[in-house]
Parts: C-alpha cells; sequence; structure tokens
C-alpha cells in the first residue's frame, strides 16, 4: 500500500513549521513519527498534499522537571516517555502508559505531541495525560497559548488546536508519592485498549482517565467526585461510565464496554490504594 | 540534505526528492519519491531483500530493520525521513568475513525459525531488544517481541534464541 502522492518539507524550527502550514493551507499536514498518519495515507483515509516534518525539531525532544510540574516536549517520543528516570519519580503512571503503547517498534517512532495531536480515544496518553490534569502549550503564527487537557478534545479525532497551530510542550502536574494504575485491558498483544484506564490517587485528590469509552477521551470526574466525598473504592467504580458513551465495535458492544470499565475502574483503584 | 531537484512545481506530489542514506555502511544517494515507502526503497532500489513485507499495516514486523541504532518498522517510515540517517538491514547483521552476528547463530543453534519469513525481522528487532536491554528475562523478551509476528513457530524457540544470545554476547 502506497499513499497518494504528496509534497515534502523538512522544517527547521517551529516557527518555520508554523509558517510553512500557513502556506500550504488546508492540505498540508505536520508530519511527527508518523505511526498515525502514514498508515491512515497507505489507507488513503488521509490524502494531505504537503507533509510537513517536524521529526527533526530537536530542540522540541525533552522531559524536564520545571518545579511543579514536568514539561514533556511534543515531540518527545514515547520509548523516551517510558524510560525517562524524572516520570518514574514524579509521574510513574505517565511513564507507565507509555510503556502500554503499541510495541518497542512503535514506541521508537511515535511521539507523545503526536498521539495527543491526533485524539484518537483508544490511544492510551490522551485519557492519561487528561486523568493527570495536563496542560498543553500550543504555538500559532501569533505566539502561543495554553490548553486546558479538559477543554482539548471536542470531538471525534477533532482537538482545540488551529489548523495551524504546532503542539509544543506538554505539562503534567507532578504527583510524587501518588498511588496509581494504569489498566489496558484487550486480547492480543500489541492491540489497543478495548477499554483502558488510567488513575492516581494522592492525598484525597485522585484523577481517573478512560480509553475507548466515547468519541474523546473521557475523564471520569464522578469517580473522583465520589471519592472525594468519602465513597469506597467499590462504589466509586460503579460511577466509572457516568461521563462515557462507548461505541460498538468488533471486539465489544456499548454495554461490555461500561462492564469493562466498571470493573477496570475498580481494579485501578484498588490498586492506587494501596 | 533533502532537495527538490531543480524546476518549479507542476502539481501537488510530482516533486521528487534526493535523499543520502548509509545503509550498512555504504553511503548511497538515490532519488525518491517522497511517498516512496524506506522498505520499498531498501528492497527494490537497493536490492536489499532481506528486508520482508508482511503485512504492509505496521502489525507484523517482518519490516524491521535498524534506523539508528533502534528496531522500526520500515512500512511506516518515508524514505525522506531517513535521509541523512544510519541504516542496517539484516544483510549488515554478519561481520565482514561472513562470520554470522551472535543473534543470528542464536536463531540457527535454538531452531528459532522453520519457513524463515519473520526471521530478520524478529533477528532486527530481538538485537535491538538487547541494546536496550542486556539481560532481559524471558517475559522482558516476550513484551519486548510484541511488534513481531511468527506464524510457524509458536515462539518458544524464539525467546529460547534471544535468551541464549544475551549471555552469548549479543548485547554488546
Ligand atoms: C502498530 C501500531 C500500534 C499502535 N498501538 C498504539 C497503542 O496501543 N496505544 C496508543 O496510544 N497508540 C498506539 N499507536 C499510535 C502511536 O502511539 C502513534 O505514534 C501516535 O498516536 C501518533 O504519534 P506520531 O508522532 O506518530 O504522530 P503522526 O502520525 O506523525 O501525527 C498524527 C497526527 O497528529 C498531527 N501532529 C503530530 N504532531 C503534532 C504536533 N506537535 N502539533 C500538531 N499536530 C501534530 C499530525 O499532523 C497528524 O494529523 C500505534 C501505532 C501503530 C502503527
Ligand atoms: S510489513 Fe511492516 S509491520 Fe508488517
Ligand atoms: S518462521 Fe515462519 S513466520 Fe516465523
Amino acid at each position: 500500500m502506497i499513499p497518494a502522492a504528496f509534497d515534502y518539507v523538512r522544517a527547521e524550527s517551529a516557527e518555520q513549521a508554523i509558517s510553512l502550514i500557513g502556506q500550504y493551507g488546508d492540505d498540508a499536514k505536520f508530519l511527527a513519527g508518523g505511526h498515525s498518519l502514514l498508515p491512515l495515507m497507505k489507507l488513503r483515509l488521509a490524502q494531505p498534499t504537503v507533509l510537513v516534518d517536524i521529526g527533526r525539531l530537536a530542540d522540541l525532544s525533552y522531559i524536564r522537571d520545571a518545579g511543579d510540574h514536568i514539561a514533556i516536549g511534543a515531540l518527545t517520543r514515547h520509548m523516551d516517555v517510558e524510560t525517562s528516570s524524572v516520570l518514574a519519580e514524579h509521574v510513574p503512571l505517565l511513564a507507565n502508559a507509555a510503556s502500554n503503547v503499541g510495541d518497542p517498534q512503535v514506541r521508537h517512532r511515535g511521539t507523545i505531541g503526536g498521539s495527543i495531536a491526533h485524539s484518537d480515544p483508544a490511544s492510551d496518553l490522551p485519557a492519561t495525560t487528561l486523568a493527570l490534569g495536563a496542560t498543553y502549550v500550543a504555538q500559532g503564527p501569533n505566539g502561543t497559548r495554553e490548553i486546558a487537557a479538559k477543554d482539548f478534545f471536542l470531538g471525534f479525532l477533532t482537538t482545540a488546536l488551529a489548523a495551524d497551530e504546532l503542539l509544543t510542550e506538554i505539562r503534567v502536574p507532578k504527583i510524587t508519592g501518588a498511588g496509581w494504575s494504569f489498566q489496558k485491558f484487550n486480547r492480543r498483544a500489541q492491540d489497543w485498549a478495548i477499554v483502558g484506564v488510567a488513575a492516581w490517587r494522592l492525598n484525597g485528590a485522585s484523577g481517573v482517565g478512560l480509553v475507548n469509552m466515547g468519541s474523546t477521551p473521557i475523564l471520569a470526574a464522578s469517580v473522583s467526585a465520589a471519592l472525594a466525598s468519602g465513597a469506597g473504592v467499590a462504589e466509586a467504580a460503579e460511577l466509572a461510565a457516568a461521563e462515557s458513551e462507548p461505541q460498538s465495535d468488533l471486539n465489544a458492544s456499548p454495554e461490555y464496554r461500561v462492564h469493562l470499565a466498571k470493573v477496570l475502574v475498580r481494579r485501578a483503584l484498588e490498586e492506587a490504594s494501596k | 540534505m533533502c532537495q527538490p531537484l531543480g524546476g518549479t512545481t507542476i502539481r501537488r506530489g510530482s516533486l521528487i526528492m534526493q535523499i543520502t542514506v548509509i545503509v550498512n555502511g555504504a553511503v548511497h544517494t538515490s532519488e525518491v519519491e517522497p511517498r516512496t515507502l524506506l522498505v520499498h526503497y531498501v528492497r527494490e532500489t537497493l536490492g536489499l531483500t532481506g528486508t520482508n513485507i508482511g503485512c504492509d499495516t505496521s502489525s507484523c514486523g517482518a519490516c524491521s530493520l535498524h534506523l539508528n541504532g533502534e528496531a522500526v518498522k520500515s512500512c511506516t517510515i518515508l524514505a525522506v525521513q531517513a535521509d541523512g540517517q544510519d541504516i542496517t538491514t539484516i544483510e549488515g547483521m554478519a561481520a565482514a568475513d561472513g562470520t554470522m552476528h551472535p543473534m543470528q547463530q542464536a536463531f540457527m543453534e535454538n531452531h528459532a525459525l522453520q519457513c524463515g519469513y519473520c526471521t530478520p525481522g524478529m533477528v532486527m528487532a530481538a538485537s535491538s531488544l538487547l541494546k536496550e536491554n542486556p539481560d532481559p528475562t524471558e517475559r522482558e523478551v516476550r513484551l519486548g517481541l510484541e511488534g513481531n509476528l511468527c506464524r510457524c513457530t509458536g515462539y518458544h524457540n524464539i525467546v529460547q534464541a534471544v535468551l541464549a544470545a544475551a549471555t552469548n554476547g549479543a548485547n554488546r
């Protein structure tokens, strides 16, 4: 399978990437790791006429301790998130979620920014950063702005990013010492989650994100609210799907997904409460 | 670097690009369409047909090769993305005198292949794994080869081969 023809330009800086995208207009797309975009192009489900390759923007690949949060460059690969000692200490939930993405070959190429910008509800990192209360930094022709994860995912593969905005950084609040759990339910190795759960608890606060439980990644706010008002794990987990509108596909009916979400949220909270 | 070759664009997608890559230690400069997949470039332009195409949908790992020393699926990378980079294919694993790489040797000794179709990709993924994790447990080997499918062996001997290779110096 070969993609439809397109032109290719390699950006040397974030500013250049943004101006190139602006110049080529609607049919142009950023290319990061290419592990969501190229499969779609090979199936001709996407046919951009220009690719602006941001894969060499090395200054957007970093994981830094920034005081109250960890700052992660958008071009940081899944493998680097998985093995980061900074994340192991302050946000091990995110490193573990990254280790659950696809397989090592995929993790050598795919980037955290590409995963979040693509915003597939079945992806692991959008729901995990949502559960963590992350902030995303977007750079456009008129400067940068910060977008809270909870305001970012607008619909199926649709985000608050404008076409000429580049996601540059993901800011994840530190949850040093928190209990956490990442649950991924699938039938075969390497598969995407049929349902996934990212959860953490720290000093009465908590966050629970759901993978593949609707057209966007879902924040299970009712679960956190119940825990905050003193509910036990089993009781709170019953509310797992309150915010969800799961779809039907080859793997699961909506009813089965709701069942899975409750079971997996309970397991996740039990693990996070140890 | 990647340069459009002269002229003005007639229509989007008609540009041919020039790339330079190092493959198994040799420098190659070639003209490619931007949509050329790395696996097609390696097989058809360079004639290195040891890298196989299995699924063509990023799932099976048969097309695995090393990009800057790390295993990647070459059916999911554009040749232009590899411009200026270092590539090793299965043909580059043996030493110049024909001595097999310890991972290849371990596959042979442990009968880790039957039809052999998955084998180049398995060897490339397994040798990349040992660079990152020189002394893996059996479970870590299985997880590390998650992206490679084998329809023949049932994986058992492949896992044994990788564990044997780890103790025989393939992790260097
Ligand atoms: C076999 C296979 C298995 C996989 N399994 C999983 C899995 O289990 N879980 C999972 O979560 N993911 C999985 N993935 C997807 C993988 O995580 C992708 O790498 C990721 O979703 C996209 O990142 P990328 O860097 O490859 O983005 P690309 O494919 O390059 O880009 C994706 C989209 O985002 C846009 N984009 C990219 N970067 C930016 C940016 N910085 N700013 C603005 N827009 C941008 C692009 O224009 C494009 O539209 C799998 C992929 C494959 C091929
Ligand atoms: S041919 Fe590339 S993963 Fe199957
Ligand atoms: S040996 Fe036949 S596919 Fe692996």
